[in-house]
């Protein structure tokens, strides 16, 4: 009697879990769920808890006290985050420019017949791959105030006469970090866009090309349409990497000379990390929320209006 | 196992006597076996201690520091750079009790009983000093007419101008560096009778004596410097006097300790070892004092450590005399004693060279923050580079010395009135 009744438990038990596994909403939740987690403990806890911080006094070894948004006056009113903020919006433009441009070219080349394809492509994809500390110390060194090889290479070559000051001052030092960074960062909108022109079907170049379109009319008008959408999901990337940027500053400037390349990445962790100010220092790294949160906004709106129509 | 079970207990094993202690790693590289090879089998046959050593870039302690200090876990004992103590004052274990013993053995420096001591509590302990001496080339000084090294500012300027003229210029940073760029910065500023703050914390930086010292470096700068200071970090200028660029720098001694190790190497243009032309002077004397900056290295048991009363311990057994010496006397004189008696050691009649460094804390009358405390609001300066700042933005000509002056008041008004 007692057997027969844990029989028929069991039956029940597993038809349930057979029913609830049949239930899309629940095989949909319990599919999601470890994502869920995951986004849940390594992002939103992370960024609620940089959120209370940036509202306390917390020092390290201090938990603080609520003090409101004291943390972000203090950071508006501080010169040099405001030269920080206006670096990261510099560099975050010029360098998303300069890669959007080389990285179309490159992709445009690659997308040709020649010898050798298969190993220039996979070779392009270098400076991407070398981590950016190891390559930011190469840079370094060839930026280098005394031992520069592009001052040696350009002084010996009759151009200067004096060392250029690659590093040494504020501006140029600013242009060279956006020098780096589209170096490093090329590489990723070449692939990416390489791949969006491989789906172009050739016939709309042929059939262009019969209507006596050139060369960059075959670009401006077929080319161009078909892989914005690829290009604006790169530069949204793009951005989001290149405005959040650390390690490149941190081992080329340390944000030098003068504080003039700090980015907010840097100058946060200055803060946070290098006087334990860790309300401050999450303050200071929020101010890049509202920024990103637009720049992603709008570009996945314009995205959303281009595929609906 | 029947035992286990019926005692709801989880066995207990004999905790391992385990000290970690993380350190950077030493510009003496010997120093740092010294720790591995020596002190931990040594410290083990004393005390039952198994010394675990780690060592990390200086730059990341602070960073590890942090996270362990707010996760509660991490290392028993960490060695903290200058005024670090201070900010991690809440985090310490009170090491008072082995300061005294210290000071029993030698008086600690002045500048070690303030770094380390928060609230008449010892939360860590002085263990050396790194001195910032100038290291110079003497046949090119001598060559410009300087038998010996200037004395003050502005006879290093006069020499300085006709180095520079001779292809030779002082080297020094001004970049964003925690060490070579603040060690001259400061002692420059007080020198001319500058200062952040008064005794109150009142910032008094924005003065005439202050404008005069930025004023003065920004003509030394041009007239007698390599202009591309202003992006060097510590180690540049190891390099550049090292390939003779540059005729001087303010340095630690590694740049001889260098010369000294590679003399196949490192030669002067007549083929001499570059060693035999080098010496070592303390920064000049300024109209208003002479001064010296020092980098700090000091350790800290913390609060969070499941083992500290074995770190105190292996730091009073560490502490002895017979046992640091093993660690000094490798160090050459790179970094000196917490206590004066270290002066008087036998290691400095090795070399005459290296005899500046014997006394050079002696010139740290004065630290960050002056004439307040090397305190939290001093350390965010430092880090914020204001001071280093405020000269650089005038040599590199982004500011006027006035406006690079009131620049950087204005900042160190923030910081202290926390606005």
């Amino acid at each position: 009697m007692n057997e027969a009744l844990a029989v028929d438990g069991r039956r029940t038990r597993v038809s349930r879990l057979t029913r609830l596994l049949e239930s899309e909403k629940a095989l949909a939740a319990a599919l999601l769920a470890p994502g869920v987690a995951i986004l849940a403990i390594f992002i939103a806890y992370p960024f609620v808890m940089a959120l209370w911080y940036s509202l306390t006094s917390i020092r390290v070894g201090d938990p603080g006290e609520f003090i409101g948004l004291a943390n972000f006056s203090k950071a508006i009113h501080d010169t040099i985050f405001q030269m920080a903020f206006k670096n990261t919006v510099f560099y975050t433009f010029w360098a998303t420019i300069f890669k959007l441009a080389l990285g179309m070219w490159l992709a445009l080349l690659l997308n040709r017949h020649f010898r050798f394809k298969r190993i220039v492509r996979a070779s392009m994809l270098l400076p991407f791959i070398i981590p950016t500390v190891l390559s930011a110390f190469a840079w370094r060194w060839m930026f280098d105030p005394t031992f520069s090889v592009m001052n040696w290479g350009l002084y010996h070559a009759g151009m200067i006469t004096d060392r250029l000051p690659f590093l040494s001052s504020g501006d140029w030092a600013m242009w060279c970090a956006v020098a780096v960074n589209t170096w490093r960062g090329m590489p990723f909108f070449a692939i990416t866009l390489l791949a969006g022109l491989q789906t172009i079907s050739p016939d709309l170049h042929e059939a262009a090309a019969l209507d006596g379109a050139n060369a960059w009319h075959r670009f401006w008008h077929v080319t161009w349409p078909l892989l914005l959408p690829v290009t604006l999901v790169v530069v949204v990337f793009s951005v989001i990497q290149t405005f959040s940027d650390f390690q490149l500053i941190y081992v080329l400037t340390g944000g030098g000379p003068a504080n003039s390349t700090h980015l907010i990445a840097t100058y946060a962790y200055q803060i946070g990390i290098g006087s334990g100010l860790l309300g401050e220092g999450a303050a200071l790294s929020l101010f890049m929320f509202p920024v990103l949160f637009a720049v992603v906004w709008v570009q996945l709106r314009y995205l959303k209006r281009m595929e609906n129509g | 196992m029947a035992g286990i079970l019926a005692a709801h207990r989880a066995p207990v094993f004999a905790q391992a006597n385990t000290v970690h202690i993380l350190r950077w790693n030493d510009f003496v590289p010997a120093a740092d076996k010294v720790l591995r090879e020596v002190f931990a089998p040594e410290v083990q046959k004393a005390l039952g201690i198994k010394l675990n050593v780690e060592t990390v870039n200086a730059n990341d302690i602070p960073a590890r520091a942090t996270s362990s200090i707010q996760s509660g876990n991490g290392p028993d004992i960490f060695m903290l750079l200058n005024n670090y103590p201070h900010l991690y004052s809440s985090a310490a274990v009170d090491l008072s009790a082995v300061a005294d013993e210290m000071a029993k053995g030698g008086q600690i420096y002045p500048s070690g009983v303030q770094l380390n001591r928060v609230g008449g509590k010892w939360v860590s302990l002085p263990w050396s000093m790194v001195p910032a001496l100038i290291v110079y080339r003497k046949s090119w000084f001598e060559e410009v007419g300087a038998k010996s090294f200037p004395k003050t500012w502005k006879d290093y300027y006069e020499v300085g101008k006709k180095l520079k003229a001779a292809k030779r210029p002082i080297g020094q940073t001004l970049g964003n560096t925690f060490g070579d760029a603040p060690t001259f910065t400061y002692p420059l500023l007080w020198s001319f009778g500058g200062q952040e703050v008064d005794a109150k914390g009142k910032v008094v930086l924005d003065s005439k004596e202050t404008l005069e010292s930025v004023q003065f470096m920004t003509q030394f700068w041009k007239d007698a410097c390599d202009e591309g200071g202003l992006a060097w970090d510590d180690s540049n200028n190891n390099r550049a006097f090292l390939s003779g660029d540059i005729s001087a720098t303010l340095n630690g001694a590694s740049i001889y300790v260098a010369a000294l190790n590679g003399a196949d190497k490192f030669k002067t243009e007549k083929g001499a070892p570059m060693h035999t032309d080098c010496l070592h002077a303390p920064l000049p004397v300024g109209p208003k004092g002479h001064f010296g900056y020092h980098t700090a290295f000091n350790h800290m048991v913390m609060k969070y450590s499941k083992n500290a009363k074995g770190a105190i311990e292996f730091l009073r057994w560490a502490h002895k005399k017979e046992n640091y010496e093993k660690w000094f006397v490798v160090q050459k004189g790179f970094a000196v004693g917490p206590t004066r008696d270290w002066e008087n050691h036998a290691m400095w009649n090795q070399d005459p060279v290296m005899l500046p460094f014997k006394s050079a804390p002696q010139l740290q009358t004065r630290l960050m923050g002056y004439a307040g405390q090397p305190e939290k609001r001093a350390a965010e300066a430092w880090n914020k580079f204001i001071v280093t700042g405020m000269y650089a933005s005038a040599c590199g000509g982004r500011m006027k010395p006035e406006e690079a002056v009131k620049w950087a008041a204005g900042e160190l008004g923030k910081i202290y009135t926390g606005t």
